[in-house]
């Protein structure tokens, strides 16, 4: 990441001092994890309640399509406001100031995209996934594999950014710091996110999403509303001190710290806003939870609740990124371990002291824990509903053969999980997580569009679409300096060594080439098809699709 | 409900949901839902991506005081909340004054010619 490390080099410099003080603990490790501990009891409990009435497919992919507009609209946002919104982008407005809250900004407009045109029409036309809503359309088994394809893929690079985040916060919040410890803490919270899966199905998981969202909404207005009493209630006041504390002093105030300075930079910025805004509405797990109500009119209502959760929540990130820049300092932030993950940790330690630190640490580990279990049902379901009985099975499986797929292949993406965290700390959150909405907005976005309101749309063209997506996005990624070491030595990529170097690609989001190319490549393979659009098909889904003839139903009936 | 126009499928067949498709009442929903989400989807995306060339290309305009400590950059970042939120509102208000009510009509129509 070279705009991080250059401005990490240019303001911050290393803090041997602060740096003894951060790599042990704050707060108290042992009321840390007995918050947790209580959180993972209760929300265990509840699960193991909510799953006495799982039975078929339905139940495990879509929770019977029986919860309320504004149950689900939670549990959306409970899966959205993920480790990167909750501890990521605080973190980059800590220390970079303005250039942070693209994010926030990003991360909310996207949800608009969803709202217009994805909510109702797909929620009309599918089942459980998005192959559903294609199968539709085109009824082509390759395009089915391809679009799982493409879920597993979003989903897992996904789950890499969430189980990096437990990685990071393992050894600041329960001081457990070397690599065994950390891995068996990492262990335990795959094998905890596995049992809500497993027993709760979709249900579960979603009562879980809503709880954790309202943990997370109460604790971030906690925490804002002290930052802000701090600064006497005066926004301007909280940011002259957050800049006054910032070596950079009132430059963090505009853009241009992060993402400034080259033209490089600039495209980086751009590329990652496309991939913001438009790859919410071709993320996997939350289009499947569209599924979880029993109509399109309840599925638009989920969105609307959404978005006002989402957005109030990410108002509030710009008081807390600017709160920890001011009350903690980039320096203790960057030699804390999990660097801008750790700002509000930190931050919460510093206004409330132990207990505020373990209620934050409770809700840092619920959310990664949540999200994970979302990500891996979503997953899940997929290759068990789309692979399995679609593919394999050609659309004729047993229904409980189905589901017993789907649970092993959760155990599977869960085991991934756990060595994903291990291997993958270190790097930011927010910063992977905006990797995985480049490859959604990529692969997966310009088909759901063509599909739904593209009349010359043909099987060729979502073939070329998603694979073409998937390889140019996750191609793009492998060959940026994200991956490869780089010649100046200090970013934190995955490569370390500066001498292995093939950033042949000099972007850090794909998105600015791969989503123009995806939607591209959409369109000329329909166009050069020879095999004609099915007008009848078409017909069918854009009825469906505006009306709700047809649609799956709940299971209460 | 009427055919206006001849809709054929590859096959040359008509199938039930082309008739749906072509006819009057379908094209006049699909219409009203094209001349709302279409203008406001741009907007939006208009207003978000100037909100980005700005912050890339003009830093200078971007870090102007206006009150306080707060600059047209922080007013531009949170007018996109702002816009959000409206844009949420107005879209609820579409579907129940216009979209809803029209969409329902359609598909009682359609399931009672289903089950008959």
């Amino acid at each position: 990441m070279t705009g991080h490390s250059a401005v990490q080099a240019g303001h911050f410099g290393t803090a041997p001092g602060v740096r003894a003080l951060a790599s042990g603990t704050v707060g108290d490790p042992a009321v840390n994890i007995a918050i947790f501990a209580f959180f993972v009891i209760v929300t265990l409990v509840i699960v193991v309640t909510a799953a006495g009435t799982n039975k078929s497919t339905s139940d495990y992919y879509a929770g019977g399509r029986n919860f309320t507009g504004w149950q689900n609209g939670i549990a959306i946002g409970g899966d959205y406001l993920s480790a990167a919104s909750f501890l990521g982008i605080a973190g980059l407005i800590a220390l970079y100031g303005y250039d942070g809250f693209l994010y926030s900004i990003g991360f909310l407009v996207g949800w608009l995209l969803v709202l217009l045109l994805v909510a109702a029409p797909l929620r009309n036309t599918g089942r459980y996934t998005t192959a559903d809503v294609f199968d539709l359309r085109l009824r082509n088994t390759k395009v089915r594999a391809a679009a799982a394809l493409a879920t597993l893929i979003i989903s897992l690079f996904y789950l890499l950014a969430q189980m990096a985040g437990a990685g990071s916060l393992v050894s600041l919040l329960l001081g457990v710091s070397g690599t065994a410890g950390q891995a068996i803490v990492v262990a335990v919270v795959g094998a905890a996110m596995l049992s809500y899966v497993l027993i709760g199905g979709m249900k579960g998981t979603t009562w879980v999403q809503i709880i954790k969202a309202a943990i997370l909404g109460i604790g971030t207005v906690i925490i804002t509303l002290w930052v802000m009493a701090r600064s006497g209630f005066n926004f301007s006041g909280l940011l002259a001190r957050a800049a006054g504390a910032s070596p950079a002093g009132k430059a963090v105030l505009g853009p241009g710290l992060l993402y400034g300075g080259s033209t490089t930079a600039h495209f980086n910025f751009i590329s990652l806003s496309l991939a913001l805004v438009l790859g919410t509405a071709g993320l996997p797990h939350l289009i499947m939870r569209l599924y979880t109500v029993p109509n399109a009119r309840e599925a638009r209502r989920s969105v609307v609740w959404t978005i006002w959760l989402v957005g109030i929540f990410y108002v509030c990130t710009l008081v807390l990124g600017f709160g920890a820049m001011w009350l903690v300092g980039g320096k203790t932030i960057l030699a804390a371990p999990g660097k801008g993950d750790s700002a509000v940790p930190l931050l919460a330690y510093k206004l409330g002291g132990t207990l505020l630190m373990g209620g934050v640490a409770a809700v840092a580990f619920a959310t990664i824990l949540a999200v994970v279990a979302g990500l891996t049902i979503t997953a899940s379901a997929s290759f068990a509903h789309d692979v399995y009985a679609g593919v394999f099975r050609r659309g004729e499986a047993d229904p409980r053969a189905e589901v017993r797929v789907a649970r092993l292949t959760a155990v599977v993406i869960g085991i991934i999980a756990v060595i994903g965290g291990i291997v993958a700390r270190n790097v930011d959150v927010a910063f992977l997580v905006s990797l995985a909405f480049a490859v959604a907005a990529s692969a997966n976005l310009p088909t759901i569009l063509y599909s739904l309101f593209w009349k010359r749309f043909t099987a060729r063209g979502a073939l070329w679409s998603i694979y073409g997506g998937l390889i140019i996005s996750v191609g793009l990624i492998i060959f940026s300096p994200v991956i490869s070491g780089s010649p100046g030595g200090s970013s934190p990529s995955l490569i370390t060594d500066p001498h292995i170097n093939f950033a042949f690609f000099p972007l850090e989001n794909p998105g600015i080439v791969a989503i123009p190319l995806a939607f591209f490549l959409g369109w000329l393979g329909s166009v050069t098809d020879r095999e004609q659009s099915d007008h009848a098909r078409f017909a069918r889904i854009q009825v469906r699709a505006l009306t709700g003839v047809g649609a799956e139903r709940s299971s209460r009936g | 409900m009427s055919v206006t126009q001849s809709a054929r499928s590859a096959s040359g067949r008509v199938s039930a949901y082309e008739v749906v498709h072509a006819s009057r009442e379908f094209q006049s929903l699909r219409r009203h839902f094209g001349e709302f989400v279409v203008p406001v989807t741009v907007l939006f995306l208009g207003w978000y991506f100037l909100y980005v060339l700005c912050a890339a290309f003009a830093p200078g305009f971007m870090s102007t005081r206006l009150f306080g400590e707060v600059n047209v950059g922080l007013c531009l970042g949170l007018s996109q909340f702002v816009v959000t939120f409206v844009v949420t509102a107005w879209y609820l208000r579409w579907g129940r004054r216009k979209f809803d009510s029209q969409s329902e009509r359609l598909r009682g129509r359609l399931e009672e010619g289903r089950t008959r």
